[in-house]
């Protein structure tokens, strides 16, 4: 007790010479602690170093042998047909092994004698220079021709320390015309390394970017092998001891006909645009094509920062995927949707005949709606609104129906949300409704807006993919995501077909609702007044479409809107939507052409050269 | 004038005195400029020449002496008053990280502020032997069972978020720069003893805490001929580096195991192992004794520290630093498991280069507070 009040009374003091002397001996215990480890480590030192000396000496002089990985070959990508897209080619390339050059600019300018050699080419290779091992190949100029590799090896013995290797790259038969579906090839940078599993990726230099490349990496790529070689001092491979052979990656054969794409894209001639054709009965994406394309092999062999700026601020926008991330207003494509919507829900007087005078009037505003028609389409019903795509008529059912009701009709077709096509990128276009304008900008929704949404114009946006499975889904009454991956081959097995899954049923009140919407759009192609007879004529086959045209500048209220006075990129955008054959719909289609003015001029005859050659091959293979 | 005048008269050159008025302790300096040149010269070689490397790894080496040179300008009480402060700011930081940190090479490590972004793991290196120190320099020593429990859950919270980001080598010196301090602050041996077996008996739990790869390295350790085409390469081809290397060694830029790329990660963590291979035992002693150098005039100013505080920080930095070097050239002897711990101010790279010089800077500054000076 006396003892424990005397402990008590000291701590309630700093003792100072006291709490100095624990912290003396403290840190001489530490020390002394410290040097014992450090006579450990010593101790085990001397042994690696001088006891057992010989032995790893020995190990050392016979550690020649190496484990080197190995790339795998990655998976080819064919189309429907077995028609090769993405294949890997040999490409020559000049190395230059640092070590064994005596004098570098000696070398370089006489290479440049005998090989054409460029600025970027030697600043990439001084570059590399700097990063790489002296004893490692660096690689001075990609893609050599024969003629170049065979002028080399004539010289060849005139530059020690220069060789050429040979490497497998991508190739892309098809370049431009393919590459917003396959992607490209591109050198694996430092976010690729975040996603990968580095160890299978040793001995790969490039990784699928963008489109089907980049979307099946992990199927294309394989599996990385292992080589135990013998080296010499020097580094050199003397024999292969042991090798686990890579397995190579998978192939891949695309739901897409590569006579189509090209039917449509040549159809589309000098202009802007997308093409996206869908088998509705299942999803399977047949074309889809985005204009211009750019060349995927300059991304593969490296682009340099002057020529991708080029790409980037080209006024084509050759980098922009039209089908996938283009948004723009539907148009008047929208009209046969809205009207099945507002006959589904028996929106009120939806069965009444309306008279367009050219434009339409809310109560109690001044402000005139125009129609494209300026002279009005006199008294037209729903089916002969679509036909001859009448505005006025569309208002009037806008302003029925309300901007919430006809948002969550349209959001049964897949608008305002991704398709989920297995490529990735896609936008997800834009269905307002009053609540969206409430969040997002702050304002309540007026009347007006209703109106302009009816037809398609406002704040809705939609993509060429959305548009073309928003036309399957009314060709067949059913959603099925978009698809391009049709089966996978394995290396050395048989070729296994994908499953086409999440198929969804669009909700069907009355049939007949539907047949009607379905023949006034066979009425656009082949009625008298159809907005697309002319692309519907002399076709042996019904299809069924609706035009459109998207706004790309607003004409004000007193402003005509005159073709031919308005600069190019501010025309109007031109669509069409169709599926054929009418009865037994086996491809729906969306065509835009970027400022191509009238969606029956400019887009449905492209629509109509990829249906016709469509059924030819069909009849070819039914004839075979 | 005059000034400088007594000074020459009391016998102090005028370097001393600069050395002096900048809070510089010269021998240290001297210490730490010979171990990063023996640096520089061993990575030249492990790069594989690359001018590259050198010319980052000397723009960083300028950095953290910068930072050094601001650290020892810092007095001891200061940094005292805002320890607590540093170790509340240094927890939300590891907690930021732990929700929503940047995911950068498997691990989640990186805070990104907008401006700035750093690891809050690595500031806690400096924080947690200060944190300890103005704990226990607070009340007289030695502490008591609660106190010491106290403290141990202090150095415990953030050792456990640093494990779990997971990086295992950054908990490891973090954790025992605070136990460091439990100990120099006068814990009593028959608690570190009770203490000692806890800790034994709660290594299960650990080990089914551990992830894959992490308990695999101890597998192998124990065992690396089990897997010499994996985890196990890495220590068999270290020791080959080590060995091969003689009392000689094969000379500068001759190491054959670090050229022909038989040795992972040679310039980051396996560096020592170029060192060994192409300087031999003679290198290596060499490297050892500037280490053994540093600590122990590190431990001096320790010592000789004007109060409880400056005391076990400077004591805790000392040993810290001890702490690394023996982690890193055991690990790659194969004495411990590979745990990813730099060789300190010889590996590429590295925020862990900024953290060691302030504590430097830090320590300087201790060994240079003369106020009130005892005499």
């Amino acid at each position: 007790m006396a003892a424990k009040s005397f402990m008590s009374a000291r701590i309630r003091l700093h003792d100072r010479q006291y709490e100095l002397n624990i912290f003396r001996s403290r840190a001489v215990f530490a020390g002394a602690v410290c040097v014992c480890i450090m006579l450990l480590l010593l101790g085990r030192l001397i042994y690696l170093q001088v006891v057992n000396h010989e032995l790893f000496s020995t190990l050392s002089l016979n550690n020649r042998l190496q484990l080197k990985a190995i790339a795998p070959t990655r998976g080819l990508i064919y189309d429907r047909n077995g028609i090769v897209l993405a294949e890997n080619r040999p490409m020559y390339l000049l190395e230059v092994t640092p070590e064994e050059v005596t004098d570098m600019e000696a070398t370089l300018s006489g290479l440049s004698e005998v090989i054409n050699l460029s600025v970027t080419d030697i600043e990439r290779f001084r570059q590399f220079l700097r990063d790489k091992r002296k004893f490692e190949a660096v690689p001075l100029r990609f893609n050599l021709d024969e003629t170049e590799v065979a002028h080399f090896a004539i010289n060849r013995h005139r530059f020690p320390g220069v060789d050429i290797a040979a490497r497998l790259t991508r190739y892309y038969p098809f370049g431009a015309s393919m590459v917003h579906v396959l992607g490209y090839m591109g050198r694996i940078d430092q976010r690729d390394l975040d996603n990968i599993d580095e160890s299978n990726y040793r001995a790969t230099t490039h990784i699928g970017k963008l489109g089907i490349e980049q979307n099946y990496e992990a199927e294309l790529h394989g599996t990385a092998g292992y080589q135990q070689v013998e080296v010499n001092v020097q580094g050199r491979v003397l024999r292969v001891v042991e090798e686990n052979p890579p397995i190579p990656g998978k192939d891949l054969y695309l739901t897409l006909d590569i006579h189509l794409q090209q039917v449509a894209e040549e159809a589309l001639g000098e202009e802007s645009g997308a093409v996206v054709a869908i088998d509705p009965r299942n999803g399977a994406v047949r074309v889809l094509v985005s204009k211009p394309g750019y060349d995927p092999h300059d991304f593969v062999h490296g682009i340099s920062n002057k020529e991708f700026n080029a790409l980037q601020n080209s006024p084509m926008r050759p980098l922009f995927n039209r089908a996938l991330t283009g948004q723009y207003p539907p148009g008047s494509t929208l009209k046969p949707i809205l009207g099945l919507g507002a006959l589904e829900e028996s929106v009120e007087g939806i069965g009444e005949r309306v008279h367009c005078r050219g434009y339409y009037r809310l109560a109690g505003d001044d402000r005139r709606y125009r129609d494209w028609k300026k002279q009005g389409h006199g008294s037209v019903d729903l089916s002969s609104a679509i036909e001859e795509s009448c505005d006025v008529f569309f208002y009037d059912l806008a302003y029925r129906m309300g901007i919430d009701a006809m948002a969550a009709y349209l959001g049964q077709f897949g608008l305002g949300r991704m398709t989920g096509i297995d490529i990735s990128g896609e936008k997800k276009g834009l269905i307002p409704t009053s609540n969206w304008k409430r969040e997002r900008m702050g304002m309540v929704w007026f009347p007006g807006e209703t109106l302009i949404a009816g037809i398609g114009q406002g704040y809705m946006l939609a993509t060429p993919l959305q548009l073309a499975h928003a036309v399957a889904g009314l060709a067949t009454g059913e959603s099925h995501r978009p698809q391009l991956l049709a089966a996978m081959r394995a290396p050395g097995k048989e070729t296994v077909p994908v499953t086409f899954s999440d198929t969804a049923l669009i909700p069907v009140r009355r049939k007949e609702n539907w047949r009607y919407i379905r023949e006034a759009m066979e009425a656009v192609v082949h009625g008298k007044r159809g907005t697309a007879r002319g692309a519907g004529f002399g076709a042996k086959y019904r299809f069924a479409g609706k035009t459109g045209t998207a706004q790309v500048i607003s004409i004000a209220q007193d402003e005509e809107y005159d073709e031919e006075a308005i600069a190019k990129r501010h025309r109007d955008h031109a669509w069409f939507i169709a599926y054929a054959p009418a009865e037994s719909p086996r491809l729906a289609i969306a065509v835009l052409v970027e400022n191509g003015g009238h969606g029956s001029s400019a887009a449905a005859p492209v629509a109509r050269k990829v249906f016709d050659r469509f059924f030819e091959m069909e009849a070819a293979n039914v004839a075979h | 004038m005059l000034h400088t005048e007594t000074q020459f008269i009391r016998g102090e050159s005028f370097t001393r005195v600069i050395f002096r008025r900048l809070h510089l302790d010269p021998p240290l300096l001297l210490a730490l400029l010979m171990l990063i040149g023996l640096g520089l010269t061993v990575l030249y070689s492990a790069s594989g020449q690359s001018e590259t490397m050198m010319v980052r790894q000397s723009i960083r080496l300028g950095v953290a002496f910068v930072v050094m040179l601001v650290f020892a300008q810092v007095p001891p009480h200061q940094l005292r008053m805002w320890s607590p402060w540093l170790y509340g700011l240094g927890m939300v930081g590891l907690l930021m990280v732990f929700y929503f940190g940047d995911v950068g090479m498997g691990a989640q490590r990186w805070l990104d502020l907008g401006f700035i972004r750093f690891q809050p793991s690595e500031v806690m290196k400096l924080i947690m032997p200060m944190t300890m120190a103005w704990y226990f320099a607070g009340k007289p020593l030695p502490p008591g069972f609660w106190r010491l429990l106290w403290a141990a859950i202090l150095a415990m919270m953030p050792m456990v978020l640093i494990a779990k980001q997971p990086d295992l080598g950054t908990a490891v010196l973090v954790g025992s720069a605070g136990f460091v301090c439990l100990f120099l602050a006068g814990m009593r041996w028959r608690l570190i003893i009770a203490g000692g077996v806890a800790v034994m008996s709660l290594m299960p739990l650990l080990w089914h805490n551990m992830h894959g790869y992490q308990q695999r390295r101890v597998l192998t350790f124990i065992n690396p001929e089990s897997d010499p085409l994996g985890a196990g390469y890495h220590i068999i081809q270290s020791k080959i580096a080590i060995g091969s290397g003689g009392v000689y060694g094969k000379g500068w830029l001759n190491g054959t195991q670090s050229h022909l790329d038989f040795l992972p990660e040679r310039t980051t963590d396996f560096i020592f192992s170029v060192l060994a291979e192409e300087f031999g035992l003679f290198g290596v002693l060499l490297l050892l004794t500037i280490y053994a150098f540093i600590l122990f005039r590190s431990i001096r100013i320790a010592i000789r520290a004007r109060d409880t505080y400056s005391r076990i920080v400077a004591g805790s930095l000392a040993l810290t630093f001890f702490v690394y070097v023996f982690v890193n050239v055991g690990m790659v002897s194969g004495l411990l498991p590979v745990v990813g711990v730099p060789l300190p101010l010889v590996s590429y790279g590295g925020t862990s280069m900024v953290t060691l010089m302030a504590g430097f800077g830090i320590l300087m500054s201790i060994g240079s507070d003369r106020r009130f000076s005892p005499g």
